[in-house]
Parts: structure tokens; sequence; C-alpha cells
């Protein structure tokens, strides 16, 4: 199966017009075969994009990318329920789904299982496999024997399997908006503050070591996955698909570096360098495939 | 006025001692999980191999008590085998019902043992009437343990669209990220919540003492907090530390350490259609799970006849002796 590179969705809350140019780029420049795009975090940002929505899918879709919708990944209140509904039921559309919720829409249908879906095995690869799903994003706390034997099965099972390759890694969710908190506010009322961090909200130590980034609802990591230098391996182990998930700089840098890496272009220390360049100049890491802590990077 | 049911107090146990202290104590049900890596509270020392869990059935069950064995991690890749012996064992020495999280481990347990009770795990995280009803359709489970972040009204919204039973949380430790869906454990030691059954290993946590007797907490390599004297501390979770978040100085970016406790909500619960009452830490002691039980025995019998009992005492057993009603009272929480 020939890689192909993916853009996930952004997961930050960027202001409208600059979420629109950054997907008119991803239209117009950037080498990745299937977008994602949606709100996977907060279902109250998501009629900031509607204005937009429109614009950036015919951009997209004239410039032959393969568009996938990808669901809400926490369901509580009504909102989150009809926002699902709302982007499930959209049939003329490939679903991405990131809470079992999306799964009532989508039985029997083709769709792809989203990374903050709990496939850690076999069993659980079939069953999403036999429900309909042609492809799944694994979660990105998996080590490397875990994907190789996941990777065998989908073989198998003809799905196609994806992973997270590039950007900070989700880590957890909460009901609690923790951007609304940080400024004495509740998620209702939030005010969207959240749109002051286009790459989250730092969380220090006391000791002041960076350790962790707020992103309203969700805590992702500080450092920024990079497994620039376990593609090779990864592609071996059955992964086709290999996600880059956008950060507010140099998205485009690091698809194209990506690329040359699939391409045998650059060798993967040469593609560090350049991520190291035009990233958003946090560490590194990709512990959680090495079955080490995930915040460790193993060059 | 809608129907008051008495709703069954499901309590934990962590070795076959604490299961009989909680029968003894008016529990109506206790869940607890087999040794290893099957169940998310894998605690050195914890836990029944089955010859014990199969003698704790039937100690329970002369005692018209139920046993729930928690089967509620999620197995890794090649290792499915572990969770679906523990499934079948479960099966064989009669407990009442399994509890599972993971997808495969509800599939397979509904193919192979069609007509036992599923137990949706709180680790399966589904918190809407869609995911539920999907799990119900496709599993045929019967209950479900509802992830602690929603409201009582939602739960009673919840309740009037499942085609299930509902087990909600009452008391005991609250976690502050949704169930099954923390990756923060492994972030920081290696070691997974989901795959491996542990949060916040005690193997990794270390505690330093500073020239002025302030206790620093560390997870693997990461500060977490910092205890002055005469602070009450819980146990060191991430979740529940003290940071440098923008403008705000040892601030609790997530949680303050407290326990979740629902005493004044119960009659809420019980009228929402909640049809079981969790307490969590199978982890605790003994004489921990003989008060809180007999305590959530005396709450649950009073409300029902109507009264108003008094629950002050409950407040000595929890987490930094703080309490909090969670995301359950109202929407400000969150």
């Amino acid at each position: 199966m020939t890689s192909q590179l993916t853009l996930g969705p952004v997961l930050y809350n960027w202001a409208p017009e600059r979420w629109r140019d950054f997907y008119f780029q991803v239209a117009d420049e950037m080498p990745v075969d299937t977008v994602f795009l949606g709100e996977v975090v907060c279902s109250k940002r998501a009629p900031l994009f509607d204005p937009f929505f429109e614009s950036v899918v015919t951009r997209l879709e004239n410039a032959g990318k393969k568009l996938v919708f990808s669901t809400l990944a926490e369901v509580v209140s009504g909102i989150d329920r009809r926002l699902i509904e709302r982007v499930a039921a959209s049939e003329e559309y490939f679903i991405e789904a990131n809470d079992v919720s999306a799964l009532s829409c989508l039985e029997g249908r083709p769709h792809a299982i989203g990374p903050y879906m709990n496939v850690y095995n076999e069993d659980s690869l079939t069953f999403f496999a036999e429900n309909g799903a042609r492809s799944i994003c694994l979660p990105p706390e998996l080590p490397k024997s875990g994907i190789a034997a996941l990777g065998k099965k989908a073989h198998e099972l003809g799905l196609v399997l994806e992973i997270q390759v590039y950007g900070r890694i989700p880590l957890a969710l909460s009901a609690r908006c923790y951007h609304a908190r940080a400024h004495d506010r509740t998620k209702d009322s939030c005010q969207f503050v959240c749109d002051r961090d286009p790459d989250g909200m730092a969380v220090h130590t006391l000791e002041g070591r960076a350790f962790l980034t707020i992103n309203g609802i969700q805590t992702m990591s500080y450092t920024c996955l990079n497994l620039a230098g376990e593609l090779d391996e990864l592609s071996a182990s059955g992964i086709s698909q290999f996600r880059i998930s956008p950060q507010s700089t140099g998205t485009l840098s690091v698809t194209e570096t990506f690329l040359d890496v699939l391409n045998k272009k650059v060798s993967a220390a040469e593609a560090t360098a350049t991520l190291q360049e035009c990233g958003i100049g946090v560490p590194f890491s990709n512990g959680f495939y090495h079955q080490q802590a995930g915040f460790e990077w193993h060059a | 006025m809608t129907q008051l049911f008495k709703p069954e107090l499901v309590c934990p146990a962590g070795t076959p001692a604490g299961l009989r202290t909680a029968v003894d104590a008016g529990a109506d049900t206790v869940y607890c999980g087999f040794q290893g890596p099957t169940n998310a509270r894998n605690f050195p020392g914890l836990n029944f191999s089955v010859a014990e869990m199969a003698d704790s059935v039937d100690y329970a069950h002369e005692r018209g008590a139920k046993v729930l064995a928690a089967v509620n991690s999620f197995p890794t890749a090649g290792r499915t085998e572990i969770w679906k012996k523990a499934i079948d064992d479960a099966i064989r020495i009669d407990v009442d019902a399994v509890i599972i999280a993971d997808i495969g481990m509800a599939q397979y347990m509904s193919k192979t043992h069609p007509g036992h009770r599923i137990h949706l795990s709180v680790q399966a995280g589904a918190s809407s009437p869609e995911a539920i009803n999907f799990y119900c359709r496709r599993f045929d489970i019967k209950r479900v343990v509802l992830p602690r972040i929603l409201t009582v009204q939602e739960i009673k919204k919840v309740h009037d669209e499942i085609g299930c039973e509902i087990e909600a949380f009452i008391f005991g430790n609250i976690g502050m990220m949704a169930e099954g869906r923390c990756a923060l454990t492994n972030y920081v030691t290696g070691q997974s919540t989901n795959m491996d059954g542990v949060c916040s290993p005690a193997s990794h946590v270390h505690y330093e003492e500073d020239e002025d007797r302030n206790l620093k907490t560390r997870l693997g390599e990461f500060a977490i907090d910092c205890i002055g004297c005469g602070e009450h501390a819980g146990y060191p979770t991430i979740c529940k530390g003290r940071y440098n978040v923008g403008h705000r100085r040892e601030y609790y970016a997530f949680e303050e350490p407290v326990s979740l406790n629902l005493t004044h909500l119960l009659p809420d619960l019980m009228r929402a259609g909640v049809t079981a009452l969790k307490i969590e830490g199978r982890q605790r002691s003994r004489a921990y799970v003989r008060s809180v039980v007999s305590a959530f025995r005396q709450a649950v019998d009073c409300y029902f006849d109507g009264g108003e009992p008094d629950l002050g005492h409950l407040l000595a057993l929890t987490e930094g002796h703080r309490e909090t009603q969670g995301a359950f009272r109202s929407k400000t929480w969150r």
C-alpha cells in the first residue's frame, strides 16, 4: 500500500479568518492527500467557522483533496449531541468518528475511526471493521509492538491504518474547560478565551519546567510528536497514512519535510533539523512509540 | 411526582476480606477485579485470584448480595487471551455481571456468553444516549456506569432515552479527566491507565522535603505539587497538582485535591432514575470501606423512608478532607 500524508483537524480555536486562510493554503500548496475537517474539541467553537466552511470545502475539493469530516471527541451537552448528528448525518461525506455517539449514525456505512476512540487490540479492530470502518487512526499512546500486531490484523481485514506522526499529542479530555477556569470563567461563560492561544496554553511545573498544554477541555503534550525517524518502521508495520496535526506555524514546511522523508529525499536526522527550524520551537517527543514515557525523545 | 426507586448500593472490594466487610456493612453489590492487568485498579497487593473470587461470590450470594467482576482495562494487541480468560472465569464462578470497557471484549462476551449480564464500565466513556444505545443494541448491555462528567439533570435526560440501567458514582476519588480517555500517566511514567490499569503509580511517586519543610511531590521527573506545612494533601495525581499557567502561579490548573461526595444529591439521583449508586475505592482499607458503606446504607434507607440522614462524619473520609459535588450539581463546575 502506498504511504500517504494526511492533515488532521485543527484542534485549536483560531480566528475564523486565519482558519480559512490556513485551509486555502492547504488547498493551494500542501502536499497532503486527505484533509480532516471539523471541530473535535468544543462544540461551542463550531459555529464560529460556519461562515467560511463552504468556501473552505469548495477550495479543498477543487484542489483534489479527499475530505473527511471529524466528529466531536466528547459528548456531554445537547449542543454536542446535535453537532454530532449534524456532521454524521451528512451522507455525501466520509465521516471520522471520535466518539461512540457518532457510530449510531454510521453503522453499515463506510467511515473512519478517529484517534480518540479506544482501539488497542485485534478484537476491537475487527469489530470496527465489521461495523463499516474503512480506516482507523490509532490512539497516540500505542507502542510499536501493539502497532505492528494491529498492522497485521488490519492487512487481513483490508483496513487502512493511520497514525499521528507530528504535532502536539492529545492526552486527555474533560468535561471542564481549563482555559475558562484559568480566566475565572466557566465553560458556559467562556467568551471563547481559548482563542488567545493558537497552539494552546502552556502548563509549567512549579520548578519552571514546561509540562503540558491546555486546549479548552483538552489536555495535550507540551512536546511536539515527531515520528520522522520511525516512518520506515511504521510503513513496514502496515501503517499507510501518516497524520500531521496542524500547529500555528510551519505546518506547510512540516508536510513538505515529511513527504521528503517518505520519498527518501532527506534522512530522518536532516528532517528533524528542518522540523526544529520551522516548527513551534518546543522539544520533540516519540516516547510512546518506544514504549517509554510519552514526553521522552529517542534520537 | 416521580416514583422513588430504592437504588442498589454498589461497593468496592480490593481483597476478599474487603469484600466480606462490604457485604457485612450492608452493600447490595460488591465489585472487584482479578489480579493482573485486566482491571483498572492494577495495584500491588490488590485484587483476587480466581479461587478467591469464587469463594467471595459464595459468601456474597449466601447473604443476598451480588458480585460484579471488573474486567475493564483495554487489552493490548497480542494479549487479549488474558482478558478473555478473565471473562470466562468470571462467568464460570457465577458472578452476577462483568464490567467491561473494551468494545472488542464486549463483543467477545456477548457472543461467547449470551444471556450473561454485561455492565459497560465507566472506562468506556459512554456519556450520551446515542453511545449507550449503540452498546445496548450491539452487545445487549444491561447497565452503564456513567462517566463523572454529567449533571444530575443530564443524567435524568440520559435515563429517559436509553434502554438499560444507570450506575452513578456517588463517593470517593474523582479523576478530572473523562474516564478511559486519559494518557497523562503514560506521558509521564510510561505506564498506561488504559492498557496497564494504573493512574499515578506509587512506584513513580516521590516526595522531597525542602529546607522550609515543604513537601515537593514528583511523578516521574515532573514536580506536580508542593505541599506546605499544615496543608492536607491527597494522593498525588497530575490532574490535582499545582502548576504555573499563563498569569496564574501555584495554581490548580485542573482541580483541587478534593473527593466526590454526593450525599446531598442522593434523592435527586434516585429521582433521576439511577438504578445503582457506586462508591469508589477498591484500593482503600477495610476500615474505610466499613465506615463509608454503612454510612451510605443508612443514608439510602433513610432518604427512601423520607428522612434526612446525618452524614457529617463522611467528610473526614474524603481526600485531603475536602469534598466536591463535581460535575453533578451544576454546569458551572465546568
